[in-house]
């Protein structure tokens, strides 16, 4: 270890690389320090303030996602000032907006007020959708915080719920800019971006037009960044809340990216669908087809039973009439007609493991090399 | 792919072409657009269509249809005229030079704008781009091999990356973009006519006696099988009496649709195994529901040969069941036992008899998928393949001349059509047209067409229009839009009701058996 390289964070001193930013080497040591704005692999944008720490000699607080770690400092991430700038951070975005959960302790009669004006604007009668999924109600908390501090500012914006996939909830957006990154920097879809001036700041698609009439392809790399409850998937919200799903993670099912996925399962369905962050080949992004594209699997319209056609019509059979059946015609037809008179067209669609089974049956069983799938069309 | 989808960022010139990326494989597209604007990587787009992806581009070469050997040929003319080859990589690692040499010495830049309708200068400057970067890749999809050309297009990108050394380093290679998620693992796995799984040929005998003795069977078939474009024929003529059809919709996805409805109601048997009833389905005899990806556990290998896990996540609807369990009962019943407790262990035969396969086990995958090959248990995988020899000794480079495409336009039908996905719907639709979000974003069929065609045709966007070729006609919905370049129309092929395949060519590519579905010749009319 190179002696010159090192920081001193909390009392610990750290090895570092240069270029290295005072964030990367807390978060490689699990030392914790909070962001909202910190996209991970998107250039540092210093917007939210939330990751100020104290360096030793320096005249203010520095943003630690921004500042890169330099020989000899020495850091402190929980210092008194740091907690107050937090606090005053936290409450200051809570003041703008909806934030109609349980952190927006008040007297009995501002919080009737409250709740009454946001169900109004929500359409709904529950707290925030992403309650209990938020980081800013995390942090909220942490801090111990509430909305109190400062009067209430509405936000101007109607919410935008008319294409079929994503909900864009400005009275909730806290203008971190991490859903801008993801557009153009992760994904490079070039959709949206920061519009209008000071308090009027909103994320705008376009020259503020719906999303649905912008450059957006709905890959939802946005919602999967939103720190709190201004992006949520249509399907999902207030239909799903996290600890009511168990995550079972699986690849996806449409191209050959093979995008890494979380299927999120509640009382036995896929409801919502992320992607996996930090591991290949997707880290973490999707497209429209795999972040929405499921509802074919709880479809009414899957097969549930075999059917062995009469007369022209389907009719239900047991598995057993139905197995047995084509295990008799196809092993008449090899009788009679050898095995090359019998192909076996297998699928791109299915596993290695469906297509090694079906290419052992044509070899083995029926004796042919008539093999193929369709994937080459 | 020869190189990894993470290994695109490290290119210092990207290639794409036959490609829709960023409409067909959007996470990969994502990768080439970083690596635009964030590595000063250059993009040079060949594509007939003013797809999203030459907006990122510096440079977009607008080829004629189905003419992609001529503008390669073109660019090696340049790069060898112009000294730019790698030399040391061409001595030590190839063979077939000199042929090769001779071969593109008559596709001057001018004669390739003859053939191609790409400007010459456009030419020189693509060449002298691609080969003066350290690391190119080159990128392509099925608009290289839907065409009867597929092959020679295919061994002619190869010839220009080993004609600038562009092989075995990390932001080079040749790199075919799947469309299906696992058409790699399906052509693994012996889901071919000619091999077993890893590749294995047939016709080796050595080859018969290893898989007999592992599967204990004997009188394994040592001749090669038709291909599905083989079958369809070989069915109508009667030879071919069944088929059993495992997750595929050739009645919609196939070239020339007629031709294959006509052969499959031919057959004497269809089994037909699938998650819906698809329009194959409904042909069938026996209908077999089984499970979808969410429903079980496996393995999927991605384009770049990294096998990754599927789990199972929720329960089957009803009575379908895995699509490995349903095979294996069939053999059952026709007295071959093929058991196995479950995915995992049929993993564990695969890794026996597929040498590529022989390290993979699902602890090993958990975490992060493998690419292949992977022989044994310690080995780390290969994310770059052929770095410092290809499996063969010395690569060879193919001497390929330019061949027309099949069907061209005449006074009956002036226009070209070319087919293809769009980034809202999959394949033959079956799954995307049932999520309700993915249909309200494109709920029917369309037809691209440039202003001016639409203009000399008399159609205005939004208009219903007939579109016919010399096999059949559909009608769609006239898009007016600035992707489609004069003279040639795309349609998409995910809607069964208006099927665009009604109208492809069923010429084939004489070695992959692949369709051209890239190029005919069509007419317009106002829909009846
Ligand atoms: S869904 Fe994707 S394209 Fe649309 S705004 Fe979000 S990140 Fe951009
Ligand atoms: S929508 Fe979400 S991610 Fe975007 S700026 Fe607002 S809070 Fe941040
Ligand atoms: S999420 Fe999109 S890009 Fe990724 S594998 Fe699925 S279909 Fe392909």
């Amino acid at each position: 270890m190179d002696a010159q390289n090192t920081i001193v964070i909390n009392g610990n001193e750290l090895p570092f690389t240069p270029g290295e930013t005072i964030l990367q080497v807390a978060q490689r040591n699990s030392i914790p320090i909070p962001t909202l704005c910190h996209l991970k692999n998107a250039t540092p944008t210093g917007q939210c303030r939330i990751c100020v720490v104290e360096v030793k000699g320096a005249r203010s607080l520095v943003a630690s996602c921004a500042a890169p770690a330099a020989k000899g400092m020495v850091v402190l991430t929980e210092s008194p000032k740091v907690i107050e700038a937090r606090r005053l951070v936290l409450q200051l975005m809570l003041s703008s907006g909806n934030h109609n959960c349980a952190v927006r302790v008040s007297d009995d009669q501002e919080w009737s007020r409250f709740q009454l004006d946001v169900n109004q604007y929500d359409q709904s009668n529950e707290l925030c959708p992403v309650w209990g999924d938020c980081e800013l109600q995390h942090l909220a908390y942490q801090y111990q915080v509430s909305a109190e501090r400062f009067p209430r500012t509405d936000v101007p914006y109607p919410m935008e719920d008319i294409n079929p996939f994503i909900v864009r909830d400005f009275s909730r957006c806290i203008k971190c800019g991490r859903c801008v990154q993801a557009c153009n920097d992760v994904q490079v879809n070039n959709a949206i971006s920061f519009g209008y001036r000071g308090t009027d700041t909103k994320i705008i698609a376009a020259e503020d037009k719906p999303l649905k009439n912008s450059e957006c392809v709905f890959c939802g790399e946005c919602v999967q960044a939103c720190p709190v409850g201004a992006l949520v998937e249509k399907n999902a919200r207030y239909r799903v809340r996290p600890w009511e799903t168990k995550q079972v993670r699986t690849t996806c099912s449409y191209c050959g990216v093979g995008c890494q996925l979380n299927l999120h399962v509640k009382e036995g369905k896929v409801v919502k669908v992320t992607g996996v962050e930090d591991v290949a080949p997707n880290y973490g992004s999707l497209c429209v087809k795999g972040r929405f594209g499921f509802d074919f699997i709880n479809s009414e319209e899957r097969l549930t039973t075999p059917l062995i056609k009469e007369d022209g019509e389907f009719r239900k059979a047991s598995w057993e009439e139905a197995l047995s059946l084509t295990a008799e015609k196809l092993g008449a037809i090899k009788q009679t007609d050898g095995p090359d008179a019998i192909g076996v067209l297998t699928s791109a669609r299915v596993s290695n493991e469906d297509n090694y089974v079906a290419n052992k049956f044509a070899r083995a069983v029926l004796k042919t090399n008539n093999i193929d799938h369709c994937a080459r069309l | 792919m020869t190189n990894t989808i993470g290994d695109l960022e490290e290119a210092d010139v990207i290639l794409i072409t036959g490609s829709n990326t960023s409409e067909n494989h959007p996470v990969i597209s994502s990768y080439i657009k970083r690596a635009v604007k964030f590595n000063g990587t250059q993009l040079i787009v060949v594509d007939p269509r003013r797809i999203k992806m030459t907006t990122f581009a510096s440079h977009w070469l607008r080829q004629n249809l189905g003419t992609d050997v001529a503008w390669i040929n073109g660019l090696m003319h340049v790069i060898i005229q112009e000294e730019l080859h790698d030399k040391a990589f061409i001595d030590s690692r190839t063979k077939g030079f000199e042929e090769l040499k001779a071969m593109v010495e008559k596709f001057t830049p001018e004669y390739v704008e003859e053939i191609t309708g790409i400007p010459a200068q456009q030419l020189i400057d693509a060449a002298r781009l691609y080969a003066g970067a350290k690391n190119a890749a080159i990128v392509y999809c099925m608009g290289i091999t839907q065409h009867i050309s597929g092959t020679d297009n295919v061994k002619s990108l190869a010839n220009l990356a080993m004609l600038t050394g562009n092989l075995g380093n990390a932001g080079g290679g040749v790199n075919p973009l799947r469309g299906q998620n696992n058409v790699q693992g399906a052509c693994d796995m012996g889901g071919l006519p000619n091999v077993f799984s890893g590749y294995q040929p047939v016709t080796s005998d050595a080859v018969i006696q290893k898989m007999e003795a592992a599967w204990g069977v004997t009188g394994l078939s040592n001749k090669v099988g038709l291909k599905v474009t083989e079958m369809i024929p070989k069915a109508l003529e009667g030879e071919l009496k069944a088929l059993y059809i495992i997750g595929e919709n050739p009645l919609v996805s196939d070239a020339d649709l007629n031709h294959v409805v006509k052969g499959i109601d031919n057959l004497d048997f269809l089994v037909v195994q699938d998650i819906f009833m698809t329009e194959t389905a409904r042909a069938a005899d026996v209908v077999l529901p089984s499970a979808c990806f969410a429903e079980k556990d496996g393995t999927f290998s991605n384009t770049e040969r990294r096998i990754q896990r599927v789990r199972k996540a929720v329960d089957s609807p009803g009575e379908a069941r895995d699509d490995w369990w349903i095979t294996t009962q069939i053999a059952k019943r026709m007295g071959v036992d093929m058991d196995y407790e479950n995915a995992e262990a049929i993993m564990a035969e695969i890794a026996q008899v597929t040498p590529s396969y022989g390290g993979i086990t699902y602890d090993r995958i958990d975490f992060e998928g493998l690419h292949w090959p992977c022989p044994t248990a310690d080995h780390p995988g290969t994310p770059i393949l052929h770095k410092g020899q290809f499996p063969i000794g010395r690569g060879n480079f193919h001497a390929i001349d330019f061949t027309p495409p099949a069907e061209s336009t005449d006074e009956e039908y002036p226009l070209y059509l070319t087919t293809g996905r769009v980034i809202y719907h999959y394949h033959t639709g079956t799954m995307t047209r049932k999520s309700e979000g993915l249909n309200e974003r494109v709920p029917e069929n369309f037809v691209e067409i440039s202003s001016k065609d639409a203009k000399a045709f008399g159609v205005s966007d939004g208009d219903t229009i007939e579109i016919s070729s010399r096999r059949g006609k559909i009608s769609a919905v006239a898009k007016v839009c600035t992707t489609a370049v004069s003279g040639t129309v795309f349609i998409p092929f995910h809607f069964a009701e208006s099927a665009v395949n009604m109208l492809t060519s069923a010429a084939l590519d004489p070695v992959s058996g692949i369709p051209e579905y890239k190029v005919c010749a069509v007419k317009l009319a106002a829909a009846q």
